[in-house]
């Protein structure tokens, strides 16, 4: 039966979370030898759609549907189900998104399927089980979830599986399917977009800055930093409770987990709390004044020093990296 | 206003986590459990926008949850339902609570974002999807317009702004309400608030967990000298490969 991989656009394009997603989903449809289908909802160009097929998607449905252009995860949730349901697929994969969260649970309702959320590997298969391994404990454990029900809902994390391109060309055609009225009680007001930051999530650079950089005033270089790396800015707990920076820069077990290629902590002991949220990151990198500070214990590479003569010399020798490179 | 607040009885957020029974097991042993904190918020905001008389509390677990319950009603909820059962996993959580909620009318559902154990955040939308309610996962303000809500929405970089019509089911993360510390008037009659103990719909759970690992110990840490920031930058490009 064929795997359906519902491809979450942005503003009409599509993100590298969005293809590792299609990448994952075509390495379980490999499993069982069978094809993947892909699912776009809203407003997204032909040259974008053939993008998926590119990360290894057999066909392409295209719901264009006007009421749809927003997302709704009630309504998304009806036509994904009710395509999965066309397609016969038994396996709905997509992106651990804000979205995608919010989107999971109801197409598993719909299709009596298990939702697993948070995966982190591709699923295994033997002897009839069925299993996928997911964070748990908000990054302080994964978890081996084994699926009980004939369908499966899986949500990949983003920065957990790398995108594979393929030389497949695929038809896209247009898919509708009935929206009920009941599905369409909530309206999009507004989006509002910091357009000029990188969404932390999904950064595979993020400069993170805690209770040793003192006050909010001093997070010019923090954010120096993160621009010439294209980064996203993040802090500790202590940091957004005292309004310092924002509750969606707050990574930690009650924030955000990130996944990262490179986590810089600058000014943060290293809290369990914290090092819960940061676990997955591949490469940390700690500064403080401190050196008995946790941070170090699960740092790879780490500066012993103060924070406010550290970070200007490391933006320097950055600059200095990219005028050689 | 009617608002059901749903809570998680979770591991406190010191809790280093080990498990038992060659790793299929989570070890309890010592661990502190507390009201999950996410829940904390929505219970915060539901006692700001229904008044305490009309917060009602709800948990799906055994008789051991009840001090968490006790602890909501302390803060301010006016009555507890404990369905007396093991949290299977989300499904069997959100289908237990969607039959209570069938049967008793509320404006608004609220559930934390996730709980700080398992991390599903599916209850809020497996709700939803069986009430057929609208529902938004991981919302930073609720305000309530006569028959409508005004949800704030967190997006990848940014956020949305939704009307959505009530009744409808919402998971509060951080930014929806501060939490709120029970007084000791809330301490005393938490006590003798009404818990109602309801036994379990039969339903079948869709997964389980086989096994648990903790994330692979990470190497010794390399230091560089604090004058040295080129050599740092140097690693991070030629050793880690990551800039």
């Amino acid at each position: 039966m064929p795997v359906l991989i519902y491809a979450e656009n942005a503003d009409g394009k599509f993100k590298k979370s969005t293809f590792e997603a299609v990448s994952y989903a075509r390495a379980i449809a490999n499993q069982t030898n069978t094809q993947l289908t892909a699912i776009s909802v809203g407003e997204v160009s032909t040259d974008e759609l053939n993008a998926l097929a590119k990360y290894g998607a057999d066909k392409i449905l295209n719901v264009a549907n006007a009421q749809l252009k927003n997302f709704v995860n009630q309504a998304y949730a009806s036509v994904i189900a009710a395509a999965a349901k066309k397609e016969g697929a038994d396996i709905v994969v997509l992106s651990n998104s804000f979205s995608g969260r919010g989107l999971a649970p109801r197409i598993g309702v719909k299709l009596d399927a298990a939702v697993v959320d948070g995966a982190t590997a591709l699923p295994e298969q033997n002897g009839g089980k069925f299993t996928v391994k997911k964070t748990a404990f908000s990054g302080k454990a994964f978890a081996t979830v084994e699926i009980t029900s004939a369908n499966k809902v899986i949500a990949l994390v983003p920065n957990a599986y790398k995108v594979v391109e393929t030389a497949k060309s695929a038809q896209i055609e247009n898919f509708s399917a009935e929206v009920k009225e009941s599905d369409l009680k909530t309206i999009l007001k507004e989006i509002v977009r910091s357009t000029d930051k990188v969404s932390l999530p999904d950064a595979e650079i993020v400069v993170s800055g805690g209770r040793g950089l003192k006050g909010p005033e001093n997070w010019g270089m923090v954010e120096e930093l993160a621009n010439l790396l294209g980064a996203a800015t993040a802090c500790s707990k202590p940091v957004s409770d005292a309004g310092w920076r924002p509750h969606s820069e707050h990574v930690g077990q009650t924030g955000i987990a990130v996944s990262p290629n490179l986590y810089i902590a600058i000014g943060i002991s290293g809290a369990i709390q914290h090092l819960a949220g940061i676990s997955s990151s591949k490469v940390i990198v700690a500064i403080n004044k401190d050196p008995e500070a946790p941070i170090f214990k699960v740092a790879d590479y780490g500066i012993v020093g103060d924070a406010f003569e550290v970070v200007p010399k490391l933006i320097a020798a950055i600059k200095e990296h990219k005028a050689l490179a | 206003m009617k608002i059901l607040v749903c809570i998680s009885n979770v591991p406190d957020t010191t809790t280093k986590i080990t498990f038992t029974d060659n790793n299929t097991q989570f070890n309890t042993n010592g661990v502190q459990f507390i009201l999950n904190p996410y829940d904390e918020i929505a219970l915060a905001r539901a006692i700001e926008l229904a008044g305490e008389s009309g917060v009602t509390v709800i948990n799906v677990g055994d008789a051991g949850t009840e001090p968490t319950i006790r602890k909501a009603l302390a803060i301010g909820a006016a009555d507890a339902v404990r369905i007396n059962a093991k949290p299977l996993d989300a499904w069997f959580v959100a289908y237990q609570i969607g039959q209570y909620a069938k049967q008793n009318q509320f404006d608004l559902i609220l559930t934390g974002r996730e709980s700080i154990d398992y991390n599903g955040s599916k209850v809020a939308a497996m709700l939803g999807e069986l009430l057929d309610l609208p529902s938004v996962s991981i919302a930073k303000k609720i305000e309530i317009d006569g028959d409508k809500a005004i949800v704030e929405r967190e997006i990848e970089g940014g956020k949305e702004v939704l009307t959505v019509v009530l009744p409808l089911v919402i998971g509060t993360a951080e930014g929806v309400a501060e939490p709120k510390i029970p007084n000791m008037r809330g301490i005393m009659s938490a006590r003798t608030k009404p818990l109602t103990i309801v036994e379990p719909a039969e339903v079948q759970t869709n997964s389980n967990i086989i096994s648990y690992e903790t994330p692979a110990p990470r190497g010794q840490v390399t230091l560089v000298a604090a004058d040295d920031a080129a050599k740092l930058i140097d690693l991070l490009h030629t050793e880690a490969r990551v800039i």
